[in-house]
């Protein structure tokens, strides 16, 4: 197998991500999209690490996951104070960037 | 101890005094003791100018120190020059201060002792800045001190603050002397550019070998002498010292009479030499003064206020010292300086002395004083007859000296404006005696002598009045002018119609002054109205100046910073309306994003 | 390194940020400590800088005290300071300013921690500028001096009644003028456009100098392209000028001044203003000699501008503040001529004038604050007849405002002067008239003031009754100030000595000699 297939593999999950994050109202589910929207890369990473034959691609592919795992966590645990504060999670009416 | 280190000590005494009184605030609210040790130090100076008269060396002697340094050597320096014009200088002002601070004790008798603690420490600095400008060795020491002396005069006029007309007074003789003084500042700047020195030795030397560059020279003498116009009251700048005025009598006397007013005649004749290579200045200098003279004279004799009296007869003396100078005579004019020194002082002091008995300046609330107060009766008379010029006082011989220089001069015209002015002088200060002391009605009040400490400083001027002229009379005055044999005659002969004509006026009555004023009706308005020079001025100032400050206030509030308020509104405006843009959601950011993204791969795809 | 091996300018420099972190984080909820933190360690600045300025040897001038440390050796920046006869006068200048405005703002209420911690911080950056040598650290230290005072006329500054009239009457209403958060905001954007212009020239002459080393020293040796210096010297005069009050970019000086609280404007318009004029002179004129040839003209010209616009407007306020704040605009004009004459007189003059105007204006704003504090009032024509009531404060206001007019024996004189001498001997004498004109239209609208609140009567309507004298620590302040006036005023060559050893080989760079 060639690399293409691989690309176009993570430029659909990229693009599910993408639309995850763009038309979710809930919270969480944008914070899935962001997930797969990182995945993507990380396939990314591996496929190119795999066809050159460099290791770095696979370290930053590490790097990426355990950042990843960071996020998450940062990210629900805003999303619960957030839900604490507003009582909701909806994101059409987190609006206080309004101006 | 040899001359300079005299003059250094004359000018140190006051300095040390004022610092003591400026910086130990308890030394100062106490009040007759600040007196005492401003009195002893000038009394210091006194002896050391005496001594210093006495001993005075025939050569000038200079002593100099760096001030402003600059590559290559100083481009300023403070020091002390003592010559004969110098040292007898340093004696009127060390002598009339003395006088006068001592008879200030009695005279302020019933001020707080921390504003009689005030008032002697501004004495102080007078005395220290007055010698130190007599004694100034180059153009910026002068300059330095004589804007002190114009400090002092501002902060003594206005000694009793909390009357508006004295603030007003001393701010207005402020302003009026620091018009004069901007041209003095010009003058020296440019006289710096054309001989790169202020010194006074310097400049002279250049002038005696014709090494000063004359181009422009004559502009130059001439600002100097817009300093000394404003100073020495000359007109059109003279507005200032009647309203003068309104300080304590005691520094009327020395400030406003003796000493600081003649600064303008003094620093004519200090650089005299300078002002000999520009004849044309010199004879603005002589009609300048003499029309002064005469005007001042027209101004005195319808004031009904004694001091203002006293004020104009010093601008019109003044004048005479001018005309002197511009007409070549500056030993006649430094002369008169002196003589009118003693006897303008002596008449201050004695008016003085008049107003704290009857309480009022007004004269026509005044009479018959000469039964209550004969010694200050006396003595206020010694100082009229010498300003009046009557043989044997010290006036007759330096007004004489006046005259005969001016028609020697050349001066023609200059000259009959001053033999009027001799005789204007004589009627008004007559006619003030003949109210204030004789008259037919008695003052309000119980006016009395004043006491020694007050008389004693007038004893001793009016002796010091009669004494010099009867010294002089005797030895036949190696100041005698040398003029015709008729000017002593026809300026006796003036004085005496006009003391004469004062006379029949205000003691016999058998001239009637209302008819007097009938007839000379249009010079009777315009003298009381002081010839609109004042309402002209004040016109100046408020319409021109404060008009034009506000026109450039406005300005700059609404034209040059409004513009930069439009910038900012303008600002504001398009942030408002951008700001629409900004939905809070992080979703539409997104699309942002997303969309811009997209634009990129388009561009960078189809590039 | 230093003085005997004491980096003693790092020591004036640092010692006020020292301060204001002992003040942040020890003399929380303690008033007096913080104050006392505040007075020692600005006293130790003040003393240490008194000890260099006696320790300069004028004998071999230059640059002096010199410490060195490198921070990023790839671009050639390097913490870099030393002294010379101009920056030590300005650090002396700082010293005793912020030392009085510690005293002059003894009786600040509110969040008086802050306050005194920012003040310090603003300190450290207005004594950095004025020794580093660094263009760098120079611009680090310049925006760590400017941006401060946003907060400090912010928090703690006063309001003041601006009526909006005229044509952009709209503008004014919509900017809110008067209040003291449009003070702030418009003094910061003034002073921070001014920045972005001195940050292009400063990294334009850093490229064209071979991109090696930001060092002042290095510069200076660099002959630079004609045309290049035209253009940046422009950049700095215009970016310096804003800080420096050049017209008609001063307007943010009246109103930030006014607004601000007592020691702030005592800091800003005593030495902030000059840390503009002290740029044009050591930058402009120091690295860009034909620059400065090319455009000595337009700065001699708007100066003189600045000297009778100043004081007409200055006699057009009605209120205090802004009549001392438009006459530093005034003033500000004389340090700018003196400059521009390009002569050893006016030069001197120039760099006096940054001193003596620092003091007076210093003097001037403290005592400002005190009368503000007692009799809450501004308005100078409602007030009257002071004088009895606060004899001291008279006074001192009386004489700063006679340094103000230049009276002799009191310093502004001396720097006048020397700036009159320098005007004739340039090569536009006529600038000679508007600047002596300027001096008379000083005298006019200060003795007005002094009398006016001082003088006369106390108003009959009985708004201002028994009010207090100048008390405890604010006669430090006052009195320290009055000395210097009258002790630069009578012996001026203690400063001109070091000034001119600056001042020569500066105007010898410039190709004309004294």
């Amino acid at each position: 197998m060639g690399l293409q297939p691989y690309l176009i593999l993570a430029a659909c999950l990229f693009t599910i991500g993408l639309f995850g994050v763009l038309t979710r109202r809930n919270a969480i589910g944008i914070l899935l999209g962001i997930e797969l929207m990182l995945n993507a890369v990380n396939v990314n990473l591996v496929a190119f690490a795999r066809f050159t034959g460099e290791t770095a691609g696979l370290i930053f592919a590490l790097f990426t996951i355990s950042i990843t795992v960071a996020e998450v966590a940062l990210g629900l645990a805003i999303v619960i104070l957030i839900f604490r504060v507003r009582r909701t999670v909806e994101a059409d009416n987190l609006d206080l960037l309004k101006g | 101890m040899n001359a300079g280190t005299l003059a250094l000590a004359a000018l140190g005494l006051p300095f040390c005094s004022f610092v003591l009184l400026a910086v130990v605030p308890p030394l100062r609210r106490a009040g007759r003791v600040a007196g005492a040790l401003s009195i002893a130090a000038i009394g210091g100076s006194l002896l050391a100018s005496l001594v210093l008269g006495r001993t005075l060396p025939r050569e000038s002697v200079e002593l100099t120190w760096p001030w402003l340094p600059a590559e290559g050597g100083p481009m300023a320096t403070v020091g002390i020059l003592v010559d004969h014009l110098a040292a007898s200088m340093l004696v009127l002002v060390a002598l009339v201060s003395f006088l006068v601070q001592l008879y200030s004790l009695g005279y302020l008798e019933h001020e707080t002792p921390p504003a009689l603690g005030r008032y002697y420490a501004y004495h102080s600095l007078f005395a220290f800045s007055m010698l130190g400008l007599v004694l100034a060795s180059n153009f910026l020491q002068m300059f330095i001190f004589w804007e002190l002396v114009g400090l002092c005069s501002y902060l003594l006029i206005g000694f009793w603050y909390t009357k508006p007309e004295a603030a007003r007074a001393a701010v207005k003789a402020f302003w009026v002397t620091k018009a004069g003084d901007l041209g003095f500042i010009i003058g020296i700047v440019l006289l710096w550019g054309q001989a790169g020195t202020f010194q006074f030795s310097g400049l002279f030397q250049m002038a005696a070998d014709r090494t000063l560059p004359t181009a422009g020279l004559a502009l130059i003498m001439f600002l100097i002498y817009l300093g000394a116009v404003g100073k020495s009251a000359q007109f059109p700048l003279h507005v200032w010292l009647p309203d003068a005025m309104e300080g304590p009598t005691p520094v009327s006397a020395l400030i406003h009479a003796a000493t600081m007013v003649a600064a303008g005649v003094y620093l004519v004749s200090r650089v005299y030499p300078l002002f000999l290579l520009t004849p044309d200045v010199l004879a603005l200098i002589g009609w300048v003064g003499a029309f002064t003279a005469l005007l001042a004279a027209t101004l005195g004799l319808v004031q009904a206020d004694i001091k203002r009296v006293l004020a104009y007869s010093t601008v019109s003396q003044l004048g005479f010292m001018m005309a002197a100078l511009g007409a070549g005579a500056a030993a006649a004019g430094f002369f008169h300086l002196l003589t009118h020194g003693l006897f303008k002082a002596l008449l201050f002091l004695g008016a003085g002395a008049v107003i704290h008995a009857v309480g009022t300046n007004d004269i026509w609330k005044m009479g018959r004083l000469y039964r209550a107060m004969p010694q200050t009766a006396i003595v206020f008379l010694v100082g009229t007859l010498a300003l009046a010029g009557i043989w044997p006082f010290a006036g007759f011989f330096s007004k004489d000296a006046v005259l005969a220089g001016v028609w020697e001069g050349g001066l023609t015209t200059p000259f009959l404006m001053l033999a009027l002015t001799v005789f204007l002088t004589a009627f008004y200060m007559f006619r003030v005696v003949f109210v204030v002391f004789f008259g037919n009605r008695p003052a309000e009040g119980h006016p009395h002598d004043v006491p020694l400490v007050m008389s004693g400083p007038l004893w001793i001027l009016a002796i010091l009045t009669l004494g010099w002229g009867i010294s002089l009379a005797a030895s036949g005055g190696e100041e005698k002018a040398h003029g015709p044999e008729w000017i002593p005659w026809l300026a006796s002969g003036l004085a005496v119609a006009g003391i004469v004509f004062a006379w029949l006026t205000y003691q016999k009555r058998a001239v009637s002054a209302d008819a007097l004023a009938r007839t000379f009706r249009p010079l009777y308005v315009a003298a009381l109205s002081k010839f609109w020079l004042d309402d002209l001025y004040g016109g100046i100032y408020r319409g021109l100046l404060l008009g034009f400050s506000r026109l450039v206030g406005w300005v700059d509030r609404y034209l040059v910073d409004g513009l930069v308020n439009l910038a900012s509104a303008w600002t504001l405006r398009w942030g408002d309306g951008l700001r629409r843009i900004q939905t809070g959601r992080a979703q539409d950011y997104l699309y942002g994003v997303a969309f811009g993204l997209l634009l990129v791969i388009v561009w960078s795809y189809w590039r | 390194m230093g003085w005997n091996g004491i980096p003693i300018l790092t020591l004036i420099t640092w010692a006020p940020f020292v301060g204001a972190m002992l003040i942040m984080f020890t003399a929380r909820h303690h008033p007096l400590a913080v104050r006392l933190i505040g007075a020692v360690t600005t006293g130790i600045s003040l003393v240490l800088s008194l000890a260099v300025y006696l320790a300069y040897d004028t004998e071999a001038a230059g640059f002096q005290f010199y410490e060195k440390i490198s921070l990023v050796p790839p671009l050639g920046i390097s913490y870099e300071v030393a002294a010379d006869g101009i920056s030590l006068i300005l650090v002396l200048l700082t010293s005793i300013i912020i030392f009085s405005g510690v005293f002059a703002s003894w009786t600040v209420q509110t969040r008086s921690q802050e306050f005194y911690a920012l003040l310090l911080v603003l300190v450290t950056g207005v004594f950095g500028v004025f020794v580093s040598l660094d263009l760098f650290v120079f611009f680090l230290f310049y925006e760590l001096a400017v941006l401060p005072m946003y907060l400090l006329i912010g928090i703690w500054g006063s309001s003041a009644q601006v009526r909006p009239r005229g044509i952009f009457g709209w503008a004014m209403r919509e900017t809110g003028v008067g209040s003291k958060e449009y003070a702030a905001m418009k003094l910061t954007l003034y002073l921070l456009l001014g920045s972005a212009f001195i940050l292009v020239g400063i990294l334009a002459l850093y490229m064209a100098a071979g991109g090696s080393s930001f060092s002042f020293l290095e510069m200076e040796g660099a002959a630079f392209d004609p045309v290049l210096q035209r253009w940046v010297f422009l950049l700095f005069y215009v970016g310096f000028g804003v800080l420096a009050g050049i017209w008609p970019l001063h307007t943010w000086s009246p109103d930030g001044h006014a607004s601000a609280p007592t020691a702030v404007s005592m800091l800003h318009a005593g030495v902030l203003m000059k840390l503009g004029a002290y740029g044009i002179v050591r930058l402009g004129m120091g690295l860009l000699p034909e620059g400065t040839h090319d455009w000595v003209w337009l700065v001699g010209t708007i100066a003189t501008i600045n000297i009778v616009y100043g004081a007409l407007s200055a006699m057009a306020q009605t209120d205090l503040k802004y009549v001392i704040a438009y006459s530093s605009v005034s003033h500000m004009g004389i340090v700018m001529l003196g400059a521009a004459t390009l002569t050893e007189a006016g030069l001197n003059g120039a760099v006096f004038q940054m001193f003596a105007h620092g003091i007076m204006t210093g003097l001037f704003f403290a005592l400002v604050g005190l009368v503000y504090e007692k009799a809450h009032s501004r308005e100078i024509f409602k007030m009257g007849g002071f004088g009895r009531m606060m004899p001291g404060i008279a006074t001192a206001f009386t004489l700063g405002g006679l340094s103000s007019l230049g009276l002799p024996a009191t310093s502004g004189f001396v720097a006048e002067f020397l700036t009159f001498l320098g005007a004739w001997r340039s090569a536009h004498s006529w600038w000679l008239f508007p600047a002596v004109a300027g001096t008379f239209l000083t005298a006019v609208y200060v003795l007005r003031v002094v009398k006016q609140i001082f003088w006369g009567e106390v108003p009959a309507h009985g708004e201002f009754h028994d009010l207090p004298d100048a008390r405890g620590p604010e006669w430090v302040a006052l009195v320290l100030l009055m000395f210097v006036i009258v002790l630069f005023g009578m012996v001026p060559w203690i400063a001109v000595y070091p000034i001119d050893t600056a001042t020569v080989p500066l105007l010898t760079r410039l190709g004309v000699r004294p």
